[in-house]
This record gives structure tokens, C-alpha cells and sequence, in this order.
């Protein structure tokens, strides 16, 4: 670890606090309804949108009904991706000559874009031609996106409304948070990584002659129009095979710190929406801080890691820190501050290849995925999550002193614990049984590419991920397989709706109560202890779900490291 | 429920080809337009035909050339489609090794590789970044260790004396963005291209 390495993650978190609050600010009105700078250029576009597609912007929805509402928009994109990606062979926009992808393969990435997951069981310039990466992925990145939103300012709603059936309408949340957010910053952001080197064309594959007279194809194609989004919405799925690896998905050390800070962005805004909603921005900045605890803790161990090597390198005299699977331009600071970033938030994308990490730098991202990615999080999912774990935690504190618990001024009651285990349970019923299916049937163990305790990690960690909704990978396990197609579209299904659907009861259960004043008696959740208790709860429950599997794989496999085995 | 049928058919139809078709096809004419070379893939041209692109790695195996790193990308195998073989800078499969750090085939093929480079030249130690494989296996840069590391071996090949060719590293040595974001690197393609500038005079 270095001093400049320290310097580049200090940077980073400055920046991210300072963002928070005036796009919170932005936001908050832009949810509201209320008049923003941008409304003069978009308000007449969104009228017309409306008007076209007969949704009443003051008509509200009870939350089931605004479920409802997201589910038939999830099928939809569904079939959208589908149908382009079983079509692309017939369809324009295919200079590459892509064949139609497999059913199977099509499932799963259609399954994998709408839940915001983006795993890439595809390797895109081989196997998609740009209509799919435009028309089937960069939207779905865009509306997925809009959706978590969406979904997190409906219960913000929940807790700030008092005594109304309503929480919204599903329909007006997306289409504002898709035209007056994602649009507006994707433009300058897709121009700012163009002029970093990243493509921007409809051209062909260019065919290049190199210096000692090899034939090299070089893939181009919309990248930068689809990269912008990708991280500003948390979706992570890769223009190319390497994703954010790729020289051409990330040139210069610059795009990649923006990239860093658009992962987090929004979701850390959204904690200064919550505040602003509920009438306390300090409610925001305690949740900010639960996750600040957390994101640090894990850039330090996963620096710390990569930063010392392994034993293999060690014992060759080579020093400098583990390289493989890393990029120069990059090194190993923002190999690993980007690893636990996009692993904290849902977003997936990958700038190293973290099957290639230390057995404890890549343990880090695998425990932020499994603490159910509520340290920043996808961008409105990560707040949904964290406010599960908060719901949980002033429960405990209730019990402790014997009281109903409260928070922001709603009483927390059996429904709400209720709904919120279940879909705090639900996540882990997903990955761990998949996994344990994964390592006993064959055709799945034959996917494995590491052999040992790191084969048993990357079948945990790709069912993690696909659960989490994250969509990075230990990208050596064949992923394209029907077992893994299928097995990993439940799970980023369950995993996904699952989550939301309980959200979404919590939400119509809180809007419904009153609200009440606090009094002498009730916990303050603004303060350090409130932040050390939702920290306590979140690494107990995780700490009693996955400890065991993580002993089987990254643990066992660093102490083997550390006695010279290889396998 | 039944009326929110239609906006989830329309409004789903509207905006995906606002975000699936208009934007996408609104910044290919604009950075097309703003940053015409950089939106193609920073392509160098050398006598009216293309050698490669400025941001995406190159084998080179000549000892006249700066090496760059390995390369763990692959393509698919001409006798058996089901079956990969290697392609190292296959820029039209990217992808790294994803091999463990306590996988027995990576240990075996770092011995490999140190040990080749020890015998090219015994006095420099082996930095780290020119025996692993990057993330992409299109890395273009070398750690300007990895360079000096090769200049007696170029030097010695080109019968041009070693502080030319030091100096010419350290030209095409890029620092840290304000000193602190990235790490120095060198591109593998702009010092080789220099070095036949070089040559050439």
C-alpha cells in the first residue's frame, strides 16, 4: 500500500460526500414534481409522453397496484431482449454478422438485463451485434435502472406520508427519473468518455496490420453511449467480454475514476432523497454513514490483499503486488478500490479480473455482495436494502428496551419485520442452495476452471452475484452452459422480485399508518449509535448466513496459500 | 388494473426508442462529429494503412521490439469449434486467465517465464507486470520498469546504444494524471513506432 494509493480512495470518498447532497437536492424535486432547471427543454417531452400512452401523472397507485404496474413493465422489456437477440441474425446494425444467440443464452441475458443484474454469460463482440447492444441492453440498462429508482422513492414515500393508500405513480417515477436523470447526464458523460478514447460507431470490426505484419481485428462499435449508462445505473454489463478491463471500455486513469464515482453516485444520493423526503437530512446522512463504515472496512482489506501478492509470486522474487488479471494503467489501488465499489453497489462491471485476485482480496467482494449489496447498492435497490436492515435493527433495539420501535416517525410493527426477513432470508436460500447443487452435479462441476478450494468460490460467487443482481463474475467458470443459463436466471429473478415485492408491502403498510411525534422515549437515529447498531445487525446476519461457506472457499484457500499449496 | 396495460405497452415502446434507439444513434452522430478519430478507436495509420489502435495492446515477439505483456485471450479452435485455442491480443475476444492465486497451471507458467526473463537479462530484477496476464489481454501499457527491463535486449538488437534507446523510454513515459490518479505506464505500440522513427534517421 502507498501513500498515493491512499490519496486516490480519499479523493474518491471526498468527492462522492460532496455530490451527495446537491443531487439529492435535484432529485428530491425531480420526484416530487417540482420545477427544474432542465424542465423548460423536457417538461413538453414528458407531457407528450404521457398523453401518448394514456397515463394520468396525477392519478396515484396503491402499492400493489404500482407493483403490478412494474412487473408488466419487466415483461415487456423482457420480451423486447429476447426478441432481439433470437432475431439479430435478420435484423440490421450486425456489421459483424452475428448468428441469432441460443434460447437458452437468451433467457439468461434477458432474465439479466431487466433485473439490473448484467451478467455476462455472452461475450458481447462475439456474440451480439450493436442493434442488441443498443436496443436490447442500453435500454434495458436505462429502465432498470429507472425502476430501482422508482421502487426506492415509492417507499421513501411509505415513510414519509402519513395516513394515505398511495405511493406514487410507477409510471410517472420512471419516465422523470429516465428523462430529467439518467438521460441528461448519460449525453455529457458518453461525449466526456469518447474524448478519452472510448468508440462511438456504427462502423465495421477494423482490420488492422500490425507493426511485425500479424492480422489483428480490432471490435469497435456504440460503446460509449451504452458504457455511460451502464455505471451511472449500477447495471455493469460489459460492451465487451472484459468489460471495464477492456482498453476500449476504460482508457485512461481518468475515465476510470469517473467511472468509480458515476457507480456511486446516485445511490449515495438517495440517502440525501430519504432524508430530504422525511424532513431530516441528518436521517440521510446516519444511513450514508452505516454504509461509509462498511466501504471502507473493505477497500482496505482488498487493497491490503492485492497489494502483498500471493505466495506463488513471492516465491519467483517478484514484487509489486498481484498483477495477474490486472491492467497497468490501472495498477493495483484502482483495480481494488474499483472492485469493492462495484460490488457494493450492484453494478458489476469489472476493471480486473477478480477470479484472478488474492483468495482475501477476493473475498471482500463476495461478502458485499452477500451482505445483500446495501453499501451504496444499486442505485435505488442499495436504499431499499439498507432500509430492510434498518427496519431489522430498530426492531432489536425495541426489544432491547422492551418498546414498540419507531423510525422517522412510523411504528415498526410485526408486518414490517415480517416482510423484511423474508426478503432478507430469501437471498441466501438462493445462493447457498444453488451452490451446493453447483458443486455435486457434474455437468455443473465440469464449468469450474480452478481447481481446489477457488473452483468451490467461483460457483459461490457467480450464484452471489447473480442473486445480488450484480453481474461481475470469477470469469473463468463457463457460465454458458443450460445448467448455469437456467440456474442463474432464478436466481437473479428471485433474487430481484423477491426483494421488491416485500419493499413494496412495507411501503403500503407505512404510508397507511400515522405518524407520530417523537417523544422522551424514542431511539434517535441520527447518531453513532444508531449507526454502530444497523452496522452490529447487517454483519451479524451476514456474518451467521455465509460465514460457513466462505470458511469452505476464500479462507481455507488463503490458508493454503500461506502453506504453499497449489492445486 | 387493467388500464395500466396500455402505458406499460406504449410507455415501454416510447421509451426504449428514446434510450435503445435515439440516444445511441443522437452520440454516434454527435462524437462522430466533436472527436471524429477518437470515436473510430484512435487508429494509427502508417503509409495509408492501419497498424492498429493506439489504446489496444500488440504482440510483439521480435527482439528489436519492446515486448508487451502476456496475453491469455483465445479464439476459437479451426479444428474444433466447441474447443478454444490461444490467440494472445485478440482484440476481438477480449478476456484475462482467470487463473487463482493458488492455481498450479499460473505458478507453473510464471517459473516459465521469469526464468526466461532472468536469462535475458540476469541484472535487473523481473517486474511484476511483464510475467502476469492483464485483465483484458489487450493491455497496451507497460510499467516503465517493464520497459527499461528490455532495453539492453532491443538495444543489443538494433545495434543502438542503450542510453538511445533509455531515452526514448523515457519520452514515451506517461506520470501519473496531476501526479495522482492511474500509474506511470508505457505504451508498448508509440515507443516501438519511435524506435523505428528512431532507427529510420
Amino acid at each position: 500500500m502507498t501513500v498515493i494509493g491512499w490519496l486516490q480512495i480519499i479523493l474518491f470518498c471526498v468527492i462522492i460526500v460532496a455530490l451527495t447532497k446537491p443531487l439529492g437536492w435535484y432529485m428530491t424535486r425531480v420526484f416530487n414534481g417540482e420545477r427544474t432547471f432542465l424542465s423548460p427543454v423536457l417538461r413538453p417531452i414528458e407531457a407528450g409522453i404521457y398523453w401518448f400512452s394514456g397515463v394520468d401523472e396525477k392519478r396515484e397507485q396503491h402499492w400493489l397496484t404500482y407493483t403490478v404496474a412494474m412487473l408488466l413493465f419487466h415483461v415487456g422489456g423482457f420480451l423486447i431482449i429476447y426478441g432481439v437477440m433470437r432475431l439479430q441474425a435478420v435484423l440490421p446494425f450486425n456489421p459483424a454478422g452475428q448468428s441469432a444467440v441460443a434460447e437458452d443464452l437468451s433467457f439468461n441475458t434477458a432474465i439479466s438485463f431487466i433485473t439490473n443484474t448484467n451478467w455476462q454469460n455472452y461475450g458481447g463482440e462475439s456474440t451480439l451485434s450493436y442493434l442488441v447492444q443498443m436496443l436490447g441492453l442500453t435500454h434495458q440498462n436505462f429502465l432498470s435502472a429507472a425502476t430501482g429508482i422508482a421502487l426506492a422513492v415509492a417507499l421513501i414515500r411509505g415513510f414519509s406520508r402519513a395516513s394515505v393508500r398511495t405511493i406514487g405513480n410507477f409510471w410517472v417515477d420512471v419516465t422523470r427519473c429516465t428523462l430529467y436523470v439518467l438521460l441528461p447526464i448519460c449525453i455529457v458523460y458518453t461525449l466526456f468518455l469518447v474524448s478519452q478514447g472510448m468508440p462511438q460507431t456504427l462502423g465495421d470490426y477494423v482490420e488492422a496490420t500490425t507493426l511485425e505484419g500479424a492480422k489483428q481485428t480490432i471490435a469497435v462499435g456504440p460503446v460509449a453511449s451504452q458504457v455511460a449508462i451502464k455505471m451511472l445505473g449500477t447495471n455493469g454489463g460489459g460492451f465487451f467480454n472484459a468489460n471495464a478491463a477492456h482498453p476500449f471500455e476504460n482508457p485512461t486513469a481518468l475515465s476510470n475514476f469517473i467511472q468509480m464515482l458515476s457507480i456511486f453516485a446516485l445511490g449515495a444520493a438517495l440517502t440525501n432523497v430519504f432524508g430530504r423526503m422525511v424532513g431530516n437530512q441528518r436521517q440521510g446522512w446516519a444511513i450514508l454513514s452505516v454504509m461509509g463504515v462498511l466501504f471502507l472496512a473493505g477497500v482496505a482489506v482488498t487493497y491490503w490483499a492485492e497489494a502483498n501478492g500471493t505466495s506463488t509470486l513471492h516465491a519467483l522474487g517478484l514484487t509489486g503486488g498481484n498483477m495477474e488479471g490486472k491492467e497497468v494503467r490501472f495498477g493495483i489501488v484502482a483495480s481494488s478500490l474499483f472492485a469493492v465499489i462495484t460490488t457494493a453497489a450492484s453494478c458489476g462491471a469489472v476493471n480486473a479480473m477478480h477470479d484472478s485476485f488474492t483468495a482475501l482480496g477476493g473475498m471482500i467482494p463476495l461478502i458485499n455482495m452477500q451482505l445483500g449489496e446495501i453499501i451504496i447498492g444499486g442505485v435505488g435497490a442499495g436504499l431499499y436494502g439498507m432500509l430492510l436492515f434498518v427496519v431489522l435493527a430498530i426492531f432489536v433495539a425495541g426489544l432491547m428496551v422492551g418498546r414498540t420501535p419507531e423510525y422517522v416517525g412510523k411504528k415498526i410493527e410485526a408486518r414490517e419485520v415480517k416482510m423484511a426477513m423474508l426478503a432478507i432470508l430469501v437471498l441466501p436460500l438462493m445462493y447457498l442452495g444453488w451452490t451446493a447443487v453447483g458443486v455435486v452435479y457434474p455437468a455443473a462441476v465440469a464449468s469450474m476452471a480452478n481447481a481446489g478450494p477457488h473452483g468451490f468460490t467461483e460457483v459461490l460467487y457467480a450464484f452471489t452475484s447473480a442473486t445480488g443482481n450484480n453481474g461481475s463474475a470469477f470469469a473463468g467458470l463457463t457460465g454458458n452452459t443450460i445448467f448455469y443459463n437456467l440456474t442463474l436466471a432464478s436466481a437473479m429473478f428471485v433474487g430481484r422480485f423477491f426483494m421488491i415485492v416485500p419493499a413494496m408491502a412495507i411501503a403500503g403498510s407505512l404510508a397507511a399508518k400515522k405518524s407520530i411525534a417523537p417523544s422522551a422515549g424514542t431511539f434517535p437515529t441520527t447518531g453513532g449509535l444508531f449507526v454502530g447498531l444497523v452496522v452490529g445487525v447487517i454483519l451479524i446476519i451476514g456474518g451467521l448466513t455465509f460465514f460457513p461457506a466462505l470458511a469452505l472457499g476464500p479462507i481455507v484457500e488463503h490458508l493454503a496459500m500461506n502453506a504453499g499449496n497449489v492445486f | 388494473m387493467l388500464r395500466e396495460i396500455r402505458p406499460a405497452i406504449v410507455l415501454l415502446l416510447v421509451l426504449t426508442a428514446i434510450t435503445g434507439l435515439a440516444y445511441p444513434l443522437a452520440m454516434t452522430a454527435i462524437a462522430g462529429a466533436l472527436f471524429p478519430a477518437r470515436a473510430q478507436g484512435s487508429l494509427i495509420e502508417k503509409d495509408g494503412k492501419v497498424i492498429g489502435s493506439a489504446l489496444i495492446g500488440q504482440e510483439f515477439k521480435d527482439d528489436k521490439y519492446f515486448h508487451s505483456r502476456p496475453s491469455a485471450t483465445v479464439a476459437p479452435d479451426p479444428n474444433d469449434s466447441t474447443k478454444t485455442v490461444p490467440a494472445p491480443y485478440n482484440a476481438a475476444n477480449s478476456g484475462g486467465s482467470n487463473l487463482g492465486p493458488t492455481s498450479k497451471a499460473l505458478a507453473d507458467r510464471l517459473k516459465e517465464d521469469v526464468d526466461k526473463l532472468r536469462g535475458e537479462n540476469p541484472n535487473a530484477a523481473v517486474p511484476v507486470d511483464l510475467v502476469t496476464t492483464s485483465a483484458s489481454g489487450l493491455d497496451p501499457d507497460i510499467s516503465p520498469e517493464a520497459a527499461q527491463f528490455q532495453v539492453p535486449r532491443v538495444a543489443k538488437a538494433r545495434n543502438m546504444p542503450e542510453d538511445q534507446v533509455k531515452q526514448l523510454v523515457t519520452a514515451n513515459t506517461e506520470g501519473r494524471l496531476l501526479g495522482l490518479l492511474g500509474e506511470p505506464q508505457v505504451n508498448v505500440l508509440a515507443l516501438n513506432l519511435s524506435l523505428d522513427r528512431a532507427a529510420a534517421k
